[in-house]
């Protein structure tokens, strides 16, 4: 698979890593009173689609940036490549 | 039709025209005490023990494609019981004995070969984890020989035992372990399942549950609604699939897992070797062919096809321990789709809907698996209370902490 960096242009998916789905950028707030329910779901339970995924990349041969891949999980086309930091702020995620 | 050693030879004499179908494929009855959910080598499993150990019947296997044609005909057909865990290994020790057994209780030649599995050592610090790994073995009931450089090199001469990254400092050998036919598995325990009055139906794809009140009570499939008194899930590889239907989200990841074939080469590895620290391991099956594996691709997918790189990685790491597989060709390369848990080790259990259960989150592990599998989850459906060896399989372990965790990897289903 060829991953095309939005700062490197494509790029051999080799040279990332892998860390899975994209909702883990949205930490639970540990204050919260049902935090733990929040965290278990968080941690251990997926959507695992067939089809349309988005994922977490981190170019860790590379520049070290975390990506949010929009790939196939029956064809892995990849449709979609963004910048997590970009992705995180425009979602609203403060840190 | 019973088979036997006067069978053949009968049969071979009058032109071979007394042999029938080994099951037979039925159409769906309107309803039934038992649906399960997926016609692989588990599903047929648990069929077979539920009619047979259990008393039950008016049971149906639904298999959306043909039986055998999953996971349990693309596995590498090792079997074994190598485990370190208090959770894991009493469940897999029982499975390697319904293995022992499994001929004979089926009376179908599924090729069960104890050809032996040998994990090999390359550090200090290995050495004492496996023999940690070897006492837990021994202490539930398995075998388990420490080897030491000189005894695995007397059988495996062509072993590259001065690697200058992984020397070969000895291995762990559970000699009970070795291989099995996969398919005959599946065709075998259909057989038995058949004769015990199961129903198996093919080409028959689940698409919904009938639930009311939150009682499953059927399920929807592409050739009508079945009602059903108990359902249950035997899916591994496609769980999240077929239970987001029930509105379940799964502690599953699913990922492919790729395997690979040489040409058909003359008796050169007698039995199991595993080479954990590149990640590969291998053996020859009947046919002259050697079977090898290693990691999983690493990315969510349902395709059932990997990519190159980890085609690399896997015969690096075959060429690090295995110089003279370099000659050897590759012939035959497939992927499945791997239920990968969030601790590594497998889920049977009920769910939130009363009547609906489920059995997955086999990880690559699930082949050696499939009797005791098929075994506990039958002791589930029919008694409603866990096997004693499959007691720490549950759905909350991944809330209340009590994670399975064989390699330590924590929850990242890609590293298990």
């Amino acid at each position: 698979m060829i991953i095309d960096h939005p700062l490197l242009g494509p790029r051999d998916s080799a040279e990332f890593t892998y860390l899975g789905d994209a909702s883990l950028i949205h930490r639970p707030d540990w204050e919260a009173k049902d935090a733990i329910s929040q965290f278990a779901e968080y941690g251990y339970q997926r959507d695992n689609p067939a089809g349309t995924h988005r994922e977490l990349w981190f170019h860790e041969q590379g520049d070290r940036s975390w990506l949010v891949v929009t790939r196939s999980t029956t064809t892995h086309e990849i449709t979609q490549v963004e910048l997590a930091r970009d992705v995180a702020r425009r979602e609203g995620r403060s840190t | 039709m019973r088979y036997s050693g006067f069978k053949v030879i009968k049969e071979a004499l009058t032109g071979h025209r007394g042999w029938g179908p080994a099951w037979r494929d039925r159409d769906p009855a309107s309803a039934y005490d038992y649906i399960i959910i997926g016609g692989g080598g588990h599903g047929l499993a648990t069929a077979y023990y539920l009619a047979k150990v259990y008393g039950q019947s008016r049971i149906a296997v639904l298999e959306k494609g043909w039986i055998g044609g999953g996971n349990v005909g693309r596995n590498t057909t090792i079997i074994r019981s190598n485990y370190l865990l208090d959770g894991n290994e009493p469940f897999y020790e029982f499975s390697l004995q319904l293995w022992e057994g499994l001929e004979q209780e089926l009376n179908y030649n599924a090729m069960v070969s104890q050809r032996g599995i040998l994990n090999l050592i390359h550090t200090d610090a290995q050495r004492d984890a496996f023999i940690r790994r070897g006492n837990a073995m021994i202490l539930n009931g398995a075998d388990a020989d420490l080897l030491s450089t000189a005894q695995i090199k007397a059988r495996y001469p062509f072993l590259n035992t001065d690697n200058a990254r992984f020397p070969i400092k000895g291995g762990l050998a559970q000699h009970r372990g070795g291989t099995v036919r996969h398919d005959a598995v599946a065709w075998g325990y259909a057989r038995g399942a058949d004769q015990l009055g199961v129903d198996i139906i093919q080409n028959c794809e689940v698409t919904g549950f009938l639930i009311e009140d939150g009682t499953c009570t059927g399920v929807e499939t592409t050739r009508g609604p079945i009602k059903a008194g108990k359902v249950a899930s035997c899916v591994a590889g496609s769980s999240s699939r077929v239970m987001e239907k029930a509105g379940m989200r799964l502690p599953i990841e699913s990922h492919v897992l790729q395997a690979f074939v040489s040409e058909g080469l003359k008796p050169v590895l007698s039995g199991v070797i595993t080479f954990g620290a590149g990640h590969f391991y291998c053996s020859q099956s009947d046919k002259g062919g050697l079977v090898f594996g290693g990691d999983i691709d690493g990315y969510n997918s349902y395709a059932q096809r990997g990519n190159l790189p980890v085609v690399e990685d896997v015969c690096e790491g075959g060429m690090a321990i295995f110089p003279m597989l370099g000659r050897a060709r590759l012939l035959r390369m497939w992927g499945g789709i791997m239920d990968m848990s969030m601790d590594g080790s497998p889920i049977i259990d009920r769910t939130h809907v009363d009547g609906l259960y489920f059995n997955g989150g086999w990880c690559y592990g699930g082949f050696k698996a499939t009797p005791a599998s098929g075994y506990v989850y039958a002791h589930l459906l029919a008694t409603d209370t866990p096997h004693p060896t499959a007691t720490a399989y549950r759905f909350d372990r991944f809330s209340t902490g009590h994670m399975i965790d064989e390699k330590g990897m924590g929850n990242q289903p890609n590293l298990h």
